[in-house]
Formats: structure tokens, C-alpha cells, sequence
């Protein structure tokens, strides 16, 4: 876990980005908030939150229909966020990307429409032993319809994916590669670039859970040749019940629509619909307009700061956590793979983390405990929970010991 | 921070790191499961009624400090009783971590009063019940796995 070699230019300001976050100046418990639940949801800042009530007070009006003066500037706030998206996941095309409400919609779309046309009875569906369950229920639903398989790609002790296992998973009957870009319960980086070149040697198509991924990493999703990229906007500073799929044009135009309505069609008689073009198609009804212009806000914003610079950030701010709860007696941190982003979880001997988070929490300190939506990856571990610090750019080097000191309090009370 | 101690009294902790009646009855006529899906918590409970009476009660599974105490503490308390006088104490318990007692309860529930403490983190209400949610479905036969959800 080395820190990000990359020359960052600038030093990073993390007091200046936490004045961006309004949320962060409260007391919880009489203690200052110290917010280490950035995997399940991270906080947002004025620039989201005065974007989405600017477009409230001055823009709002339905998008695409009417030819009215509001109309048209919240068609264009809409369509200039869906550009900002394009840019910052690196798309060919702003065709190419689809609002949907967040990462398991994106997937669950890609389930329903690529996968019914393409997946059949005896097909095989990869995922891996570290998915979130939104990236394996999908496919077990589509699985159970189609009398198709999954098959699961294992993880060794550290929490890395056995590329050597996946190679011989691969094979005729695969027909869609779906993995993890960062696990949101052991903060493992999955070599994405590789395992796409290793399924489309196969031409198999790839989809990637980018959920955890971009709010830590620069994602470019024509350089690591992707199928499809999935994430929410509420993980990256945004809106929650906004996200993006990002999928390949010729996947895209070839694949069934996903839900029926008004937007996504060109023609409708009762014989015969014509649908609308990209990415209109995939965008039935009228949509979270507020949420796509405050997830464009956010990601302007982290672009604003520099994506890279906040990982490098984030990345020493793991070396120094990872570091200071090394020497806690009793603790053992669960993910130790060599690349890692923004999480630390961890178990404390005889301590459930359900009882580490409530003591945490009159430290006011919020992390998260439970199997964070991927229990198959806590039977991996033999456990049925962790304790989960995950890391955000506003985050500092304080709190991680302020963390320390309540992981030694949590430690007392079960003296 | 006496938030935190009325809530991990040191009969809780003490329950949860040596609990009481857990073992596994294989003979027992009758049996649940209960989940926590928020946190994992699972637990099986095991009676063995004598008539109407509760002859034997235990417990397995694994859970947090308060989910486990409370287990332990169940069993040490409904060994004896009757259905009736268990399903009673449970509307009483539930009352209790809910901050719904009335005055005059306290003394019926005994020892379970330490667990007064959970009603001032309601996100742990189901740690505490999930014992007991388990024994009523244990109680009814039913077959499937409770959860606290």
C-alpha cells in the first residue's frame, strides 16, 4: 500500500475543501462529527446543495417536451450534466451515458435488457466472491429466469481476485464478466484493465460496479475497454437516487429497452412503438432532473479539486489509519490487498462490530458495521460482520485519531 | 458517556462474554431461527416443554454484546414459566427496550430490567429482541426464519 506515486501539484487543503461541507460543522453526542461512512453514503457540498435549489427556484420544468423558455434552460442544464459525465468517466460519446438512480439500477438494467436477449438456458454469468449484493442478486434473478449459471470468481486471503481461477472460469458458455471496480467491504482495487483484456480475448463483455471506484480513482472507461460501468451519484458527493451506466453505443443501440414510457419513445401507435435513439431509449419518464443537475454540480466539484489529488489524499490518509490501528491489540483488518481505496475494516477479538459502532457513535464517530451488503465476501472471511472506517477527501488525519482513541474507549467498556 | 454504561451494564457484558444455557438441545421438540439482516446477528433457539411448561430452553448463534446478553438472560428467566406467562413477559421486555414501561412491570421482568438502557438507542431494540421474537416463533412451530426486519 504505497502511497499514489503520482506528483500531485498543489498541496491538498483539506480545511478548505471541509468548509465546502456544511454537514461536517455539527456536534453528535456533544462531540464534533467525525464521518467515516463514506463508502455507504458521502456527505455533500454547497455547491451540490445550492445547484439542485437554484434549479428548484429558477430552472424547474419538465425536460424535452415543451418549447417554453423554462423548459428549455432545464432541457439544457440536464443535457450539459450528461457532457460533464461523459468527461468525467472519458466516454466516447455523451450517447453513451444513461441516468438511472444509482449503481443497482444500472445494473439491473443491464440484467434485463442485454441479459434477456443474450443469456439462455445453460449460459454462464462471472461475478466474484467480493461483489456487493446489488452486482449478484441481478444475475441471480436473471439466472433463475434463464436457467443459467453463476459462476464465482474466489479471492485469496488478502482479499485479491485469483485472476488464475477467473482464466479458468472464462470459457463458451460465459456470456457477461461482472466485477467490482473497488470492494466496498474491502476496499480491494480489482485490476479491471486486465481482467477486460482477459474476457475479450474470449469476446465476452464486461461489466464493472464503479460505485465504490470513482470517487477514489481516475476512471476512464475507454481505457480500461469496459462494456459497461455502473455508479451512484450519492458516493461521489452527489444527490442519492442519481447515478450513471455507462455501456458501449453498439451494446447499447443492439440492447431491448428497459422500462416503457413517455421520453424513451419517437412514435407510438397501438400496433407498433418506435423508440427514441440514444440514450433516450433507456430513459422512460421523466427523471430525476434535480438529481442529475446537482450530480453534474459534483462532479464538476471533484474534478474542480482533481480526482487524482484526492486519491493520493485519501491514499496517505489509509497508510496513516492502516498504520495507527495496526497496533491495537486484538484488532485484525479485514482486506490487505496491495492496491487499496478508502476503506479499513477491521473486527476487534470478542467485540461484535454492531457493539463497536454504538460506542463509536457516543464518540461521535459513524462508521459502519454489518456485512455491508456482501455477505458472501464476510463467509469468505468466516465472519458474519465487520467494523468498515472508509475514508472521504474531507476526511483528516485528526479523526483518524480520534477513531484510535475510540476503538481504545470501545476496548475499555469490554475490559 | 453514562448513556453508554446504562446501556452495556456489567450484567450485559458479563452475560455476553460467558452466556448462560448455550448449547444446542438436540432432542428439542421445539425449534427457530431468528436474523438480524441489518448486522448478521443469528441466533437458534431450542424448548423443550413439559405440557404447558418450558422444562428446557437454550441458544446458539452469534450476535453482538446486547442481542447475546439478552438471549442468555431469556433462557435463564422463561426456564419454568408456562407459554402464557413467556408471552407475557415478552410484551413486558418489549415495552421495557422500547421505553413504553409502565409503572409496576419492572418488578415482574427481575434481572431484564437491566436492558432498560436500550430504549435509549433504538437502533439496538432489535439486538435486544431478537431472542425473543425467535422463542415466539419457536413457540408457534413455525417453520420459516424469523427476522427482526
Amino acid at each position: 500500500m504505497s502511497i499514489a506515486a503520482k506528483p500531485v501539484s498543489g498541496a491538498f487543503d483539506v480545511e478548505r475543501v471541509r468548509a465546502d461541507f456544511p454537514i461536517l460543522e455539527q456536534k453528535v453526542h456533544g462531540k464534533p462529527l467525525v464521518y467515516l461512512d463514506n463508502a455507504a453514503t458521502s456527505q455533500k457540498p454547497r455547491a451540490v446543495i445550492d445547484a439542485i435549489s437554484r434549479y428548484y427556484e429558477g430552472t424547474n420544468a419538465n425536460i424535452h417536451r415543451a418549447v417554453h423558455h423554462l423548459s428549455e434552460q432545464a432541457t439544457e442544464e440536464y443535457e450539459a450534466a450528461r457532457v460533464t459525465a461523459q468527461n468525467f468517466i472519458n466516454a466516447a460519446s455523451s450517447t453513451e451515458i444513461i441516468f438511472v438512480r444509482g449503481t443497482t439500477e444500472g445494473i439491473n438494467l443491464v440484467a434485463q435488457t442485454f441479459g434477456r436477449a443474450n443469456i439462455h438456458e445453460g449460459d454462464e454469468i462471472i461475478v466474484t466472491d467480493m461483489e456487493h449484493h446489488s452486482d449478484i442478486v441481478p444475475w441471480q434473478l436473471l439466472a433463475g429466469d434463464r436457467g443459467a449459471k453463476l459462476r464465482v470468481v474466489p479471492i485469496n486471503d488478502r482479499g485479491e481476485l485469483i485472476l488464475d481461477e477467473f482464466a479458468k472460469l472464462l470459457g463458451q458458455k460465459t456470456k457477461l464478466v461482472c466485477v467490482t471496480h473497488v470492494s466496498n467491504a474491502l476496499g480491494t482495487i480489482n485490476p479491471v484493465r486486465r481482467i477486460v483484456e482477459m474476457a475479450h480475448a474470449q469476446s465476452i463483455p464486461v461489466l464493472v460496479d464503479g460505485a465504490q471506484a470513482v470517487p477514489h480513482l481516475k476512471v476512464d472507461v475507454q481505457a480500461l475497454d469496459c462494456d459497461f460501468y455502473s455508479f451512484s451519484g450519492h458516493k461521489i458527493y452527489g444527490p442519492t437516487g442519481i447515478g450513471v451506466l455507462y455501456g458501449k453505443k453498439a451494446l447499447l443501440e443492439a440492447m431491448p429497452p428497459y422500462q416503457g414510457g413517455g421520453d424513451m419513445i419517437l412514435n407510438v401507435t397501438f400496433e407498433k412503438t418506435t423508440y427514441n435513439r440514444l440514450p433516450y431509449k433507456f430513459e422512460a419518464g421523466t427523471p430525476d432532473i434535480a438529481g442529475v443537475i446537482g450530480l453534474g454540480a459534483a462532479l464538476e466539484y471533484v474534478s474542480g479539486i482533481g480526482v487524482e489529488k484526492i486519491g493520493a489524499y485519501e491514499h496517505e490518509l489509509l497508510d496513516y489509519a492502516t498504520a495507527a490501528v495496526s497496533s491495537i491489540p486484538g484488532l485484525k483488518i479485514i482486506g490487505t490487498a496491495k492496491e487499496k481505496a478508502g476503506v479499513l475494516s477491521f473486527t476487534l477479538e470478542n467485540i461484535h462490530p454492531h457493539d463497536i459502532g454504538t460506542i463509536l457513535d457516543q464518540e461521535g464517530i459513524a462508521i459502519r458495521t454489518g456485512h455491508h451488503c456482501s455477505q458472501p465476501v464476510m463467509r469468505r472471511f468466516g465472519l458474519d460482520s465487520t467494523a468498515r472506517a472508509s475514508f472521504a477527501m474531507y476526511n483528516t488525519k485528526q479523526e483518524v485519531d480520534a477513531l484510535v482513541r475510540g476503538i481504545e474507549r470501545v476496548r475499555e467498556v469490554f475490559a | 458517556m453514562s448513556d453508554l454504561r446504562d446501556l452495556y451494564q456489567d450484567v450485559i457484558l458479563e452475560h455476553s462474554k460467558a452466556p448462560r444455557n448455550y448449547r444446542e438441545q438436540p432432542a428439542a421438540d421445539h425449534k427457530a431461527e431468528g436474523f438480524n439482516p441489518l448486522c448478521g446477528d443469528h441466533f437458534t433457539i431450542f424448548i423443550t416443554l413439559d405440557g404447558d411448561k418450558i422444562q428446557d430452553i437454550s441458544f446458539q448463534g452469534s450476535g453482538c454484546a446486547i442481542s447475546k446478553a439478552s438471549a442468555s438472560m431469556m433462557t435463564q428467566t422463561l426456564k419454568g414459566k408456562t407459554r402464557a406467562e413467556a408471552e407475557h413477559l415478552f410484551t413486558r421486555f418489549h415495552d421495557l427496550v422500547t421505553g413504553h414501561a409502565e409503572g409496576g412491570s419492572e418488578s415482574e421482568l427481575g434481572k431484564l430490567e437491566v436492558f432498560s438502557g436500550v430504549s435509549e438507542f433504538p437502533v439496538r431494540v432489535k439486538c435486544a429482541t431478537l431472542a425473543w421474537h425467535t422463542l415466539n416463533a419457536a413457540l408457534e412451530g413455525k417453520q420459516e426464519a424469523v427476522t427482526t426486519e
